[in-house]
């Protein structure tokens, strides 16, 4: 992959100062394609590991609960579902609400990603970022109206920025 | 979403998409123990899942790396490049190693790009270089608070 570099600096960060160690990073590197299909999937990992399956799973379990590992779950292609648009949302909300308002946005179902970002006064206003998923532009504007309406009093400005082209996606991926 | 790939899902398709949006379990037959929460036999899940997977219905089953977790500094950087040096930028800003994702937007922020470096010091070198090459402003936003990460397709 293109992406090689960066893994690599990303990898090598890992084992110097985090707490993910050699075992967490073969056992990432043996998942990041995916979980095996089949009946005993942690077994099965972990005769390529040279560990017991019971170790997989602690491990697994161990990095869950340290949030390494967000979840253990399937992706859906949601080009292959139909939501073929795609609109980065900014608002401007006031700061001391944003956690709020931040956790409502967030837990919507068409939204994907919500940040809290830095502004740039005067240049950019927008300290709250979603990423909006829908089958049209037209689609991701209506569900945009709708966090303006949710965000009620609160909202003081928004833009939706459509993606026109990816210029480069290389992923973070470690490297073996 | 009356599309023509969801159209070919069967109902048990679309339980299983809806079930492993949501998470699996980890323990010695996880995959016995969804097909007993769907009603369905383990052999015909493992089918169905591979068949999803083939069919790039799901790009993705597995564990989710939180890679800032794991010991990365990440940003998000946009830039107002004008149209007509927007293709000398993205050939500067693509050249750097540290840059992980580029897209074009409809804005007068035009550039959007993530940063992904060991340290979260290397971000600001990066940007100075890019700054540097470019004679444009890269305008830094990191990540503050994240509320949210996860799309989840009912279908």
């Amino acid at each position: 992959m293109s992406g090689v570099p960066a893994t690599s600096r990303l990898s090598s960060a890992a084992r110097d100062h985090t707490p993910v160690d050699e075992l967490d990073r073969a056992l990432i590197v043996a998942t990041q394609a995916g979980l095996p299909l089949v009946p005993e999937p942690y077994e099965h990992l972990a005769a390529a590991l040279g560990i017991s399956g019971d170790e997989v799973m602690q491990r697994l379990r161990h990095m869950q609960a340290r949030g390494i590992i967000r979840r253990i779950a399937a992706v859906p292609n949601h080009y292959r579902l139909g939501m073929t648009a795609n609109g980065m949302s900014v608002w401007n909300v006031p700061d001391e609400r944003i956690r709020e308002l931040g956790r409502r946005v967030g837990a919507l179902e068409f939204v994907s990603h919500c940040y809290h970002r830095s502004r740039h006064l005067p240049d950019w206003p927008y300290n709250l970022f979603a990423m909006v998923h829908a089958g049209s532009r037209e689609e991701v504007l209506q569900k945009v109206a709708s966090i303006a309406e949710l965000l009620g009093p609160d909202h003081l400005g928004h833009e939706v920025l459509f993606s026109r082209r990816i210029l480069k996606k290389t992923g973070m991926r470690l490297s073996a | 979403m009356a599309d023509t790939q969801t159209a070919l899902l069967d109902d048990l398709d679309r339980s299983i998409i809806n079930v492993l949006q949501d998470g699996f379990p980890i323990g010695p037959h996880p995959y016995a123990q969804v097909a007993g929460e769907l009603d369905t036999d383990e052999t015909t899940l493992l089918e169905r899942l591979q068949r999803l997977l083939d069919r790039r219905i799901l790009t993705r089953f597995g564990p989710m790396y939180h890679a800032q977790h794991m010991g990365g500094a990440f940003s998000l950087v946009a830039m107002r490049v004008p149209p007509d040096d927007l293709d000398r930028v993205v050939e500067i800003v693509n050249g750097f190693d540290e840059v992980a994702h580029n897209y074009e937007r409809e804005h007068a922020f035009n550039l959007w790009f993530v940063l992904a470096t060991e340290t979260p010091d290397v971000i600001g070198q990066v940007l100075a270089h890019i700054e540097h090459a470019t004679g444009h402003r890269c305008y830094n936003m990191p990540k503050l608070e994240e509320f949210f990460v996860r799309l989840r397709v009912p279908v």
